[in-house]
């Protein structure tokens, strides 16, 4: 019997590269390299995270990051975390493109140090002119529909929209938005990136019909992110195949599954409330 | 004598030093670097004829963790 649903055929399609992992995972807060490596095989993730600093010279450690990164075999995506403006994210970008040879790039553009809420003004610059320079942009946004619509009319083939804040395990804090996003960008994949504290709420965003998550704290940060990386990784498939199988309508009153006809015992009944 | 600052340390670098040099200066001859000159990327192929003037700031990084 084959106890996950989902088929081979269910595959992620972004800029019309394939993966059948709907799970980006980052790389950074993890307690050891080792324990980095083995949280990204269980995961089953294709696509990891990760960023560039100033380092110190005589510690060599980016080398080494930097070969065990290459040798998961997954792809690649930089990100321009920290950028306040458009033009640092296009230069970081630039600088991702060539250390690490890839088009990729995770957008980012914080506006607001206290929730490091997206800058939607210079993230829509950013993108606009990274989308002309050919990168592969997968801009991380909150969930405004406006905002979202503008960086699709940019050339953005995917968004991030925000779950809730980084690093704040909140979940999906505002569903309203979420499935109006969903609902009005149904031709593009949506990818919920950040906010996510656990299993439930990577299965919730699936279910809602986006088309992967991105995380990172929840997975490093746990007491055993291998173990935490496994659950993830089942979650999403758990979300997917229940968004494939198709959620049933939720009814203000309760309908019973057993059939009414044929009922023992009906004449015992109390009389109804009235 | 050029006065720089590498990843917000001050340098003092001789009057005809290219980024090339200064990469080996500054210790990361033979890393996997990326870097900037007053916020604008450099690319490889022009360290070798890009000159350095007092004031610049370098931006020389490299690959971290991240999310």
């Amino acid at each position: 019997m084959n106890t996950v649903n989902t088929s081979a055929s269910d595959t992620l399609t972004l800029y019309d590269e394939t993966f059948s992992s709907r799970f980006l995972l980052g790389t950074a807060l993890y307690r050891s390299p080792l324990q980095m490596s083995e949280a990204i095989q269980a995961s089953g993730t294709e696509f990891i995270t990760l960023s560039l600093r100033q380092q110190n010279p005589q510690k060599n450690d980016g080398d080494a990051f930097w070969q065990l990164l290459k040798d998961t075999g997954c792809q690649l995506l930089p990100n321009t975390a920290g950028c306040k403006t458009a033009k640092e994210a296009i230069n970081l970008a630039e600088m991702s493109r060539e250390l690490f040879e890839t088009p990729w790039i995770k957008l980012e553009v914080i506006g607001d140090d206290y929730n490091l809420q997206p800058d939607p003004f210079e993230l829509l610059i950013a993108a606009t002119e990274l989308i002309k320079r050919g990168f592969k942009v997968l801009p991380y946004c909150t969930d405004d529909l406006v905002l979202c619509l503008r960086l699709v009319d940019a050339g953005c083939q995917v968004l991030m929209p925000w779950g809730a804040p980084i690093g704040t395990g909140r979940g999906l804090m505002n569903k309203y938005h979420l499935s109006s996003l969903r609902e009005r960008i149904s031709h593009i994949p949506l990818i919920i990136d950040a906010g996510l504290g656990s299993p439930s709420q990577a299965a919730a965003a699936l279910e809602m019909g986006f088309d992967a998550v991105l995380l990172n704290t929840a997975v490093a940060t746990a007491d055993d992110p291998v173990l935490m990386a496994r659950a993830f990784s089942l979650a999403i498939q758990a979300g997917r195949s229940g968004y494939l199988a198709g959620l049933m309508q939720r009814r203000q009153t309760a309908s019973p599954s057993t059939p009414i006809l044929g009922q023992p015992f009906w004449h015992n009944h109390p009389p109804e409330h009235k | 004598m050029p006065n720089l600052t590498v990843n917000n340390h001050p340098l003092s670098v001789e009057n005809d030093c290219n980024l090339s040099q200064l990469i080996i200066v500054a210790g990361y001859a033979e890393q996997t670097i990326a870097v900037a000159i007053n916020g604008e990327f450099i690319p490889k192929a022009q360290y070798s004829h890009t000159d350095l003037a007092t004031g610049d700031c370098v931006d020389i990084v490299k690959p971290i963790g991240g999310g």
